[in-house]
């Protein structure tokens, strides 16, 4: 088990640092397309950043939900051995 | 200092290990019921199924070590117990199944001190939108958070591949 960062922190206090938040944020900033391509290192942005992170995931899980509906009327096609072979192959490359 | 393994090394294992277990579960749906005509409701319990096949898959491929996917693999356990017990008697209420059950109810979101800068409403939102975000610290929620979009791109990408796949 990986020790966790609020162990360090000192009870009682608000805890967690501002800089502490402030990586964090940004890490979340790299993995959104939208901000990744915008590059604002603005901090007061710290609550769009948010929001566009609550955006971007409810997207994907949108996409699961229509993807899912797909899988579901091609699912014979999945079915036989070779062909689950040949997609794993595929998503290797 | 990050305590965490860098995901980045284990992204490609997460999309194998999720491709094969989503792939063993696409075939176990596709053999129930009849593959020659399948009923508008067939088709949508598949649906379901599919659904529920991929937020299971990619749980167990990352495993117990986040708490957004342990999170998810109780709701799921839970929702099974909880199915099986309705359909034995007969849909009456299901005491246990409540109290596991995490996303999407409405819950008492506890109030936390948080630097000013940071919306209150965005926070809450995340909180709803990853698996088990209500009960975190803040900084443990935004660690989860960059891991769980991590997952759910990857869960998209393969699903897509899929789908590509079987329509050519």
């Amino acid at each position: 088990m990986s020790s966790r960062r609020s162990r360090s922190r000192q009870s009682g206090s608000s805890g967690i640092s501002d800089d502490q938040i402030s990586e964090l944020v940004n890490k979340l900033q790299q993995l959104i397309p939208e901000l990744r391509r915008r590059r604002s290192s603005d901090k007061g942005s710290a609550s769009k950043v948010l929001q566009e992170t609550c955006n971007y995931i409810r997207n994907l899980q949108r996409e699961v939900d229509d993807l899912s509906e797909r899988l579901s009327q091609l699912l014979d096609s999945t079915e036989s051995d070779s062909a689950q072979a040949a997609i794993i192959r595929s998503l290797l490359m | 200092m990050n305590p965490h393994p860098s995901s980045c090394s284990n992204g490609r294992s997460i999309r194998t290990r999720f491709a094969r277990r989503f792939l063993r579960a696409l075939k176990k749906i596709g053999s129930k019921g009849s593959s020659s005509r399948p009923s508008p409701r067939d088709i949508s319990w598949r649906c379901r199924r599919v659904k529920i096949a991929a937020d299971a898959s990619m749980a167990s491929a990352v495993g117990p070590r986040r708490v957004w996917s342990r999170t998810m693999l109780n709701m799921l356990r839970s929702r099974s117990h909880a199915c099986l017990h309705a359909s034995r008697l007969g849909n009456s209420r299901r005491p246990g199944a409540d109290r596991h059950a995490v996303g999407k109810r409405k819950r008492l979101v506890l109030k936390r001190k948080l630097p000013n800068r940071l919306g209150l409403n965005q926070v809450n939102q995340l909180r709803r939108l990853v698996p088990g975000g209500e009960a975190m610290d803040l900084d443990i929620l935004l660690d989860e958070t960059a891991h769980y979009i991590k997952c759910l791109a990857t869960q998209v990408k393969v699903m897509r591949s899929i789908v590509d796949y079987c329509s050519a």
